[in-house]
């Protein structure tokens, strides 16, 4: 008997506590279910737990490059210095909260397609990265209330798949005006933002013209690719406190860099700035390796269980429906996040304590970019100006309130940056972190059923009436179209009166 | 056969596009080792692939590969990218 449990105990601690592992498990079941060989079956599991490892070795190399910079921006500012980004933060809470966050997520996924079988809500969140995101981040705000354990996983599971099934249903009617269709949903978890800019969309721009009637320079489009973005962000970011360090602090800066001259201080920075780009390069690598292996076992087992549910997928996909809107949403995001920079610097920081959120340039690309499209579509050039603002506020705010309820990992110079997480996470960390196990429970479960009621109550009310938003506008682009197409007509017959009277002259 | 799947940061939608490609694939019985990338590390991997699948805006960022470039307006549409892979591989 003894020897019995020791197995098992064996068996919990060694495999099923460490995050790699169970990752690959969790893989391997997923495509035993999808009656894969046994090549495919090992490959695909080895492949994910090496992805997951790989994720910790970034996790290294971008966290001691972060710390100078926190500890300079401390010593300048006073204030705790963040760079939200998602990949990052998981990585560093991969090590304490890995195995617990792996549960959420595979028994989330479950529950999701009980939710998806069974509701209205017929979506398959299917945006792997996002899933761990917010798996990882629910680990960790109801640990710091319940602890790590049975309670954690199964609360956080059902949060987890309420929000999987509802995001997607809340920005439906938003996502078909972008793709004038109804084939695709989004499953990203800034949905927040993107439904803000398309109502603000539709509130300033009911007479706006499309930004894809302007041309807008190729220039910029570089900044699509994530390794130059992230690394020309964080050259600046250090750019600009090495150099506030060094007016400030004159040679007492020269110590956080380990340097003995200005310039070689500065240039120490520029070196700490491209590997944080070294070090998310490694992690996206680590997360392709592994979300390679899941999703499509996931997918897999989806198709076979719900058949026929919409697709929740990444922001991107709505990126050809309005390329111009992305990089006007993009840059007026950027904007919106350095005013919500001065303001957490002069105002919520010193009056509340909030941190500095500093604006990273992949956030603002993809969900700005994403908040302009949205913003277009129901408001043309002047919505996806307001929605790309919107957005930057946004994704700025709400991660510092996040940091509140982060508990020891708000600690790491990193956040969780997008809308969804910062609200969600922010409502959960307070319910579980309420006092009492009990309240914190009833709380979650309330949050959970308001969540999903309201999501239940759009999706019959107004996502299947077939509301759209901004179709004032449309009927008026729709009749600025047809004005046009008169308009040639005429010309076309003018012209050829024209000609004919010319003829008959001869 | 290598193929690689092309989105901006090689985990989301390109994953998406790797799986309608492998399923396409299958259909014709073609064995071939589909990835998944981003724009960043793409140039490199389409250097020993056979076909790179990408988006009409990264296209023009991969530059001169020695791949062929196929433009997917659509990485959700199985029948869009069986309708490319069929010109484009002659299945």
């Amino acid at each position: 008997m003894d020897g019995f449990v020791s197995v098992l105990q064996f068996i919990g601690n060694e495999f099923l506590n460490v995050p790699a592992y169970l990752i690959g498990i969790i893989v391997a079941v997923g495509l035993i279910a999808l009656k894969k060989n046994a090549g495919q079956v090992v490959g695909g599991a080895l492949k994910a737990a090496l992805g997951f490892l790989i994720l910790g070795a970034g996790a290294n190399v971008v966290t001691s490059s972060l710390t100078p910079l926190g500890d300079l921006v401390l010593a300048v500012t006073g204030a705790q210095g963040v760079v939200p980004t998602n990949e990052v933060i998981t990585a560093q809470a991969a090590g304490e909260f890995g195995a617990t966050s792996a549960y959420i997520l595979s028994l989330g996924f479950l529950l999701m397609l009980v939710l998806a079988r069974f509701s209205p809500l017929k979506y398959v969140f299917l945006t792997g990265h996002h899933m761990v995101f917010m798996s990882m981040l629910l680990a960790v705000v109801l640990s710091v209330g319940f602890g790590q354990g049975f309670l954690t996983v199964l609360v956080g599971a059902v949060l987890l798949a309420v929000m999987m099934v509802a995001m997607p249903a809340f920005a439906h009617p938003w996502t078909k005006r972008v793709t004038g269709n109804d084939t695709v949903a989004i499953g990203h978890f800034s949905s927040l933002g993107y439904i803000a800019a398309g109502a603000a969309g539709q509130a300033v721009g009911k007479r706006s013209r499309s930004t894809e009637e302007i041309n807008v320079p190729k220039g910029l489009s570089f900044l699509r690719d994530s390794m130059v973005a992230t690394a020309l962000s964080m050259v600046l970011i250090y750019l600009v406190f090495t150099v506030w360090g060094l007016i400030k602090l004159g040679a007492d800066a020269y110590p956080f860099l380990e340097a003995d001259t200005a310039g070689s201080f500065v240039m120490a920075g520029v070196m700490q700035a491209l590997m944080f780009g070294v070090g998310v390069a490694i992690i996206l690598y680590g997360v392709r390796t592994f979300l390679g292996e899941l999703i499509p076992a996931f997918q897999g087992i989806a198709s076979k269980v719900v058949p026929g549910a919409k697709a929740g997928l990444d922001i991107p996909i709505v990126f050809p429906y309005a390329q111009n809107a992305v990089l006007v949403g993009f840059i007026s995001s950027f904007i919106g996040g350095l005013i919500a920079l001065v303001v957490l610097a002069t105002w919520l920081n010193p009056v509340f304590g909030l941190a500095l959120i500093l604006p990273g340039m992949v956030p603002h690309f993809f969900t700005g970019g994403g908040a302009g499209v949205y913003g277009n579509a129901t408001g043309g050039r002047r919505g996806a100006i307001v929605g790309g603002f919107i957005n930057g506020l946004l994704i700025t705010f709400l991660p510092a309130i996040l940091m509140q309820v982060m508990g020891g990992l708000g600690l790491g110079n990193s956040t969780f940056g997008d809308a969804d997480f910062g609200w969600f996470g922010t409502l959960v960390g307070l319910s579980a972190q309420s006092g009492s196990t009990i309240v914190g429970i009833l709380l979650s479960v309330v949050l959970a059923l308001v969540v999903f009621g309201l999501a239940c109550a759009w999706q019959v009310k107004v996502v299947n009436k077939g509301w759209m938003p901004g179709a004032d506008r449309q009927k008026w682009l729709d009749a600025e179209q047809a004005q046009a197409k008169a308009r040639s007509e005429e010309e076309r017959v003018a012209r050829r009166d024209a000609r004919r009277a010319a003829k008959t002259a001869d | 056969m290598k193929i690689v799947a092309v989105c901006g940061m090689g985990i989301g939608t390109s994953v998406i596009l790797k799986m309608n490609i492998e399923k396409v694939l299958e259909r014709f019985d073609v064995d071939a080792q589909v990835e998944a990338a981003d724009i960043s590390t793409a140039r490199g991997a389409a250097q020993t692939a056979d076909l790179v699948l990408t988006s009409a805006e990264l296209a023009p960022q991969l530059g001169e590969v020695p791949a062929d470039v196929v433009v997917v307006d659509n990485f959700v549409d199985e029948q869009e990218i069986e309708d490319k892979l069929v010109d484009a591989l002659d299945l």
